[in-house]
C-alpha cells in the first residue's frame, strides 16, 4: 500500500457517503472484504461464519460511512475497529463500553493537511510492521487476530508470559521509535 | 492533570477488544477524561488497521462469487447514519462520563451505595463474571479499604484523590495494582473520594465477612 492507496481508499469512502455511490462501495469491498474475512477466520470462526460477519462489516461500513473522518484515521484503521466490534458479537465476548466522543465542535470538513500527514504515518506503520523482527510481529498479531489475552497466549506458545510480554514491549518501541 | 495513565497492555487489549468487560468500562471511563490515552489508543487501533491492512493483505480470504451481490442487496433496504453532531450531545456529568453514568443510569446521586465499614460506601456494577467493577466512596481523610486481591485492579479517580505515601492520585488518575502491591491509601481531606474499580479476581472487602469483625482499620 502507498500513501495514493490510503488516500483512494479514503477518497471512495467520501463518493459512498456523499452519493451511496455502489461503483465506490464495490471497488472497498474487493479490497476489504477479504481481509476483514481472513481477520475473523483467525480469530476462531469458521469460513462460512466469517463470511457472513465480513458482509455484516461491509454493510456496517456503507451505513457508517458520513462518520468517517479522513483526518482521524484511516480506512484501514476505520474498518478494522468495525470489524473488532463484529467480532466481541460473533464470538460473544464480553461488552465493551466506548469512551464519550469529544466534541469536534460544528461538523468541520476534515483538514487536507491533517489528512495527509496520517495517511503518510498509517504508511510508516505498516513498512515498521513489515519490518520488525518475525518473533515479535508474531505476538503483536496473536494480541489482535487470535482474540487471546497476554496469558492465553502464553498458554498457546508454551512461552512464559515475560518473554511474550517483552517480545511485545519491544515490537511497540520499534514501532513508536520508526514513527518519531 | 492527569498524571498516572493507562500502560501499553491495557490500551492494546482494549484495542483488540480482549479485555473483561469491567476493565473495558474502566479504560474507556479514563480515555473519556484524558486525550493523551485517547491519542495513544488511536494510534493502538492503527496497528490494527496496519495489520488488516498488510498481514492479511498477503493472505486475503476470498468471498463467494455473490457476495457484494448479496451485500448490495441488503444495502438498498439499509439508511445510512447521519454525521455525528456535537450539539446533539447532551450536556456532560461533571463527575461521571460516558460510558459510566449509563452504566449507573444517572449521576452520583443515582448511586445505590452499600456501606462496606469506616464510612466507605460500594456499589457493584452489572457487567459480565469475568471481572468485577464497583464504585467506590471514601470519605475524605479516610483510609482506603484493605482488600485482598488476587490479580490485577485498576482505580480510576473521578472525584477527590488519594495517597499511598509515594504517589497522589486525582481525578482521571488511574492506578495499577498487580497482587504484589501492599499499600494503604488514605483519602486526601477535602473533597470526599468517588473511584471507579475493578478486579479481575473475586474481591472481598474484609469487612464484608462478618467473623472478621475487624474491618480495615489497621491503618
Ligand atoms: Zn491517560
Amino acid at each position: 500500500m502507498t500513501i495514493a492507496d490510503g488516500v483512494k481508499w479514503a477518497d471512495l469512502l467520501a463518493r459512498v457517503a456523499d452519493r451511496q455511490d455502489t461503483e465506490a462501495f464495490a471497488a472497498l469491498f474487493g479490497h476489504f472484504a477479504p481481509r476483514v474475512k481472513a481477520f475473523l477466520i483467525k480469530s476462531g470462526a469458521d469460513a462460512a461464519l466469517a463470511e457472513e460477519c465480513a458482509q455484516d462489516v461491509m454493510v456496517t461500513v456503507w451505513k457508517k460511512a458520513a462518520q468517517f473522518d479522513a483526518s482521524r484515521a484511516s480506512v484501514a484503521t476505520w474498518i478494522f475497529t468495525i470489524a473488532r466490534n463484529r467480532r466481541i458479537d460473533m464470538l460473544r465476548r464480553d461488552r465493551r463500553p466506548e469512551p464519550e466522543e469529544l466534541d469536534w465542535g460544528p461538523e468541520a470538513e476534515p483538514d487536507q493537511l491533517d489528512t495527509l500527514v496520517l495517511q503518510q504515518e498509517s504508511e510508516r506503520l505498516i513498512t515498521a510492521i513489515a519490518e520488525l523482527p518475525e518473533k515479535q510481529r508474531i505476538m503483536i498479531e496473536r494480541a489482535y487476530f487470535g482474540d487471546l489475552t497476554h496469558s492465553e497466549i502464553a498458554e498457546e506458545t508454551g512461552l512464559p508470559l515475560g518473554t511474550i510480554k517483552s517480545r511485545i514491549r519491544l515490537a511497540l518501541e520499534r514501532l513508536r521509535h520508526s514513527l518519531s | 492533570m492527569i498524571t498516572h495513565h493507562l500502560n501499553d497492555q491495557l490500551l492494546m487489549a482494549y484495542s483488540a477488544g480482549t479485555l473483561p468487560e469491567a476493565f473495558n468500562l474502566v479504560v474507556a471511563t479514563h480515555i473519556a477524561i484524558c486525550d493523551e490515552c485517547r491519542a495513544r489508543l488511536e494510534s493502538f487501533d492503527a496497528i490494527g488497521g496496519a495489520l488488516i491492512e498488510e498481514s492479511l493483505g498477503d493472505a486475503p480470504e476470498q468471498l463467494g462469487s455473490d457476495a457484494l451481490a448479496q451485500t448490495l442487496a441488503r444495502i438498498k433496504t439499509s439508511t445510512p447514519e447521519p454525521r455525528k453532531r456535537a450539539a446533539a450531545q447532551p450536556p456532560r456529568d461533571r463527575v461521571l462520563p460516558e460510558p459510566l453514568r449509563s452504566y449507573l443510569g444517572g449521576g452520583v446521586d443515582s448511586i445505590n451505595w452499600r456501606p462496606v465499614g469506616g464510612g466507605v460506601k460500594q456499589a457493584i456494577l452489572p457487567t459480565s463474571e469475568n471481572a468485577t467493577a464497583r464504585m467506590l466512596f471514601i470519605p475524605a481523610g479516610a483510609a482506603v479499604p484493605d482488600h485482598g486481591h488476587a490479580g490485577m485492579e485498576l482505580t480510576l479517580v473521578l472525584q477527590g484523590a488519594f495517597a499511598d505515601g509515594h504517589d497522589r492520585f486525582a481525578r482521571g488518575d488511574i492506578e495499577i495494582a498487580d497482587e504484589d502491591l501492599h499499600h494503604q491509601p488514605m483519602a486526601e481531606p477535602g473533597l470526599d473520594c468517588i473511584c471507579l474499580a475493578a478486579t479481575d479476581a473475586p474481591l472481598r472487602f474484609r469487612g464484608l465477612l462478618p467473623r472478621l469483625a475487624q474491618p480495615f482499620l489497621q491503618i
